[in-house]
């Protein structure tokens, strides 16, 4: 077990050296810098050397990445370009717990409402049951979140004055983001555990469990259950990284200040240190998220032997 | 008094293609410390009426007898609750592939411990010291360690041990195995049919073993019910059906059986064909279509069963009086 976590630790940071380079020289590759000046405003070619010395983006591109790698050995993400005197480590350190939390119940919410859903609909399959089911699900699965939240906020905040439209300053501020952030996971878990849970009630030790006179509540919250989630499983580690470390769109749309949004403003400001800083933080997140979902596998399901 | 009686029972199972008439109207019963034992090629219905008598088919399944009691009690009248003191507590089940038949997730000490628990009402260790009881009378060795182990860790004969070990654990009335030999191989084979005799002898269990191997069920069974294409074709006891066999079908299995104590070797004679077709049944007898001695008659009625002694039955249109005599095929 031990040796098989450092294997994948290793394995984890050759993902992340690979990631950061092939982001770094991809943004340099993009036209125009921080310091491109607009159209409009001439800013003197000497100001703008001064400038671009002091954030060392004189240096040829190689020096500036073999500076850059340096400084992330150390978990030295740089300084931001675009916002005055804030480190990249503080913008994470103030956006990831408000993403992190709003995720977190949204993953939360999408558990408790996709697998019992999923459940539901392939015990009654081919019943109302399962066809409300399924298609609240192909409808959480073909709207995407943008469309759904902004047709949330008109509905609750504007028409029915019931929810605020944004912040996140009492726990109906949550009400929406997290609706939003979890409508699409719980489409995706509720039919993911309908076909999983279709397949293992046709298995023959759900025939021996009814056979030994197990009520049928518990043939399905526990002879089925624990061998259907898996596939669950699987999906809750990427899952888990993407929610966790914040949605553009809805921190946008919800103005909640999280890393997402920081993000996004990052991409068009050419912030280069926050782009990569969050790019290797978001990234170092995916590769942990996995590594716990394949520990878990082995502690589910005994026949897997994780240290071979 | 007859601890298991059916009368025309009949399954059907309802598939888009129309209805597939899996069992269709038999009647037998069992006996209290009996041990019966039914035979057939795959698809004769065996397993569906035992699974009927269980109520563990599909929900496409439309089970249907006239009488069906277990110990004096109407299974079809059963509600849930009495249904689950059947399963387990009255009734053992053991299925045919251990391989499956065990949850993979689960440790051996749970899913034994399981039905202990739920239908004796034992504490936690005392239910874990029937558990070691049970393995131990199933011959698994140091028992106590191989309570916390997973199926995986169990070879196909130690796992279906231990489902005979599940099926045994509430001292059920009756065991019912479904072809508990046929995914193992020959030496483990002998080694739970000696396991199964031996229970037999210890308890006052009564066994309906299904089987395809008439051998097998001749070291097991005092009685023997053929079928064939979801009805009974003979029935008697194992002598008079091994001795006396009227059935042409029965006397094809016969032919189709290794004899091991013959020293010259001697060529099995399958029996031609398939069976029928039960999404539509043939009007006549099921097997006239695939028996070297079928009449006219054969295609156009189904036989009536005839009784030639007061446990020998079978229905054969070679029996009628008027149906010319021919040589029994069975290779004296």
């Amino acid at each position: 077990m031990g040796r098989y976590i450092i294997k994948r630790i290793i394995a984890g940071l050759i993902t992340m050296f690979v990631l950061t380079t092939v982001t770094f020289f991809l943004m340099h590759a993009i036209p125009g810098g921080p310091f491109s000046p607009a159209e409009e405003r001439k800013v003197p070619k000497a100001v703008m050397e001064k400038v671009q010395e002091k954030y060392g983006l004189n240096d040829p591109v190689h020096i500036q990445y073999v500076n850059y790698l340096k400084n992330l050995a150390q978990g030295d993400f740089g300084i931001s370009f675009k916002q005055t005197s804030v480190t990249v480590n503080e913008l994470i350190e103030q956006g990831f717990p408000v993403s992190a939390k709003v995720g977190l119940i949204a993953i939360i919410v999408a558990l408790l409402v996709g697998i019992p859903l999923g459940i539901t609909s392939a015990i009654k399959r081919g019943k109302w049951a399962d066809w409300l089911s399924m298609i609240i699900a192909t409808v959480g699965i073909s709207i995407p979140n943008f469309v759904l939240s902004v047709l949330l906020l008109f509905l609750f905040a504007v028409v029915l004055k019931i929810l605020p439209t944004f912040g996140l300053t009492s726990w109906q501020h949550y009400i929406l983001p997290v609706t939003c952030l979890a409508f699409s996971p719980i489409a995706y878990i509720a039919r993911l555990m309908r076909s999983s849970m279709l397949e293992v009630m046709r298995y023959d030790y759900i025939r021996t469990a009814r056979a030994k006179g197990v009520h049928e509540l518990q043939v399905i919250c526990k002879h089925a259950l624990k061998n259907a989630i898996i596939p669950i499983v699987t999906y809750l580690g990427p899952l888990v990284a993407i929610l966790l470390t914040g949605s553009f769109v809805i921190e946008r749309i919800f103005s909640i200040p999280g890393i997402g949004r920081d993000f996004v403003s990052s991409i068009s400001d050419r912030d280069y240190s926050v782009i990569l800083g969050m790019t290797v933080f978001f990234g170092a997140f995916i590769v942990i998220c996995n590594i716990i979902v394949d520990i878990l596998y082995a502690v589910i399901d005994r026949r897997i032997k994780i240290d071979e | 008094m007859k601890l298991l009686q059916i009368n025309n029972l009949k399954t059907t199972f309802h598939i888009e293609a129309g209805q597939v008439q899996a069992v269709r109207g038999i009647s037998f019963h069992v006996d209290r410390g009996e041990s019966v034992g039914i035979v057939g090629e795959s698809g004769s219905g065996k397993s569906v009426s035992m699974l009927s008598i269980m109520r563990l088919l599909p929900e496409n399944a439309k089970i249907d007898a006239d009488r069906l009691t277990f110990d004096g009690t109407e299974i079809m009248d059963m509600d849930q609750k009495q249904m689950r003191r059947l399963h387990g507590n009255d009734i053992g089940m053991i299925f045919q592939d251990p391989m499956t038949s065990l949850n993979p997730l689960f440790t051996i000490g749970d899913q034994i411990m399981e039905p202990i628990r739920i239908h004796q009402k034992l504490s936690k260790s005392e239910a874990k010291k029937r558990a070691i009881e049970v393995l131990k009378m199933v011959e698994i060795p140091s028992p106590e360690s191989r309570l916390n182990q997973y199926p995986h860790e169990f070879s196909g004969g130690m796992r279906q041990r231990v489902m005979i070990a599940i099926a045994i654990s509430c001292n059920p009335k009756l065991l019912i195995a479904d072809e508990p030999t046929t995914a193992l191989d020959v030496t483990i084979q002998a080694q739970i049919l000696d396991l199964m005799s031996d229970l037999k002898k210890k308890g006052n269990t009564s066994i309906v073993l299904i089987t395809h191997d008439l051998g097998v069920v001749a070291s097991m069974c005092s009685r023997i019910i053929v079928m064939y294409g979801g009805e009974i074709v003979e029935e008697g006891t194992t002598r008079e059906v091994f001795y006396n066999p009227q059935h042409p079908y029965t006397w094809g299995l016969m032919r189709s059986m290794p004899k091991v104590t013959e020293g010259e070797k001697k060529k099995l004679i399958p029996i031609p064909g398939s069976p029928p077709d039960l999404l539509s049944p043939p009007k006549g007898c099921a097997f006239a279509a695939r028996c070297e001695h079928a009449m006219k008659i054969c295609t156009q009625m189904s036989p009536v069963p005839i009784s030639l002694s007061e446990s020998h039955r079978a229905a054969c249109w070679l029996m009628h009086p008027k149906a010319a005599k021919v040589e029994r095929g069975v290779g004296s």
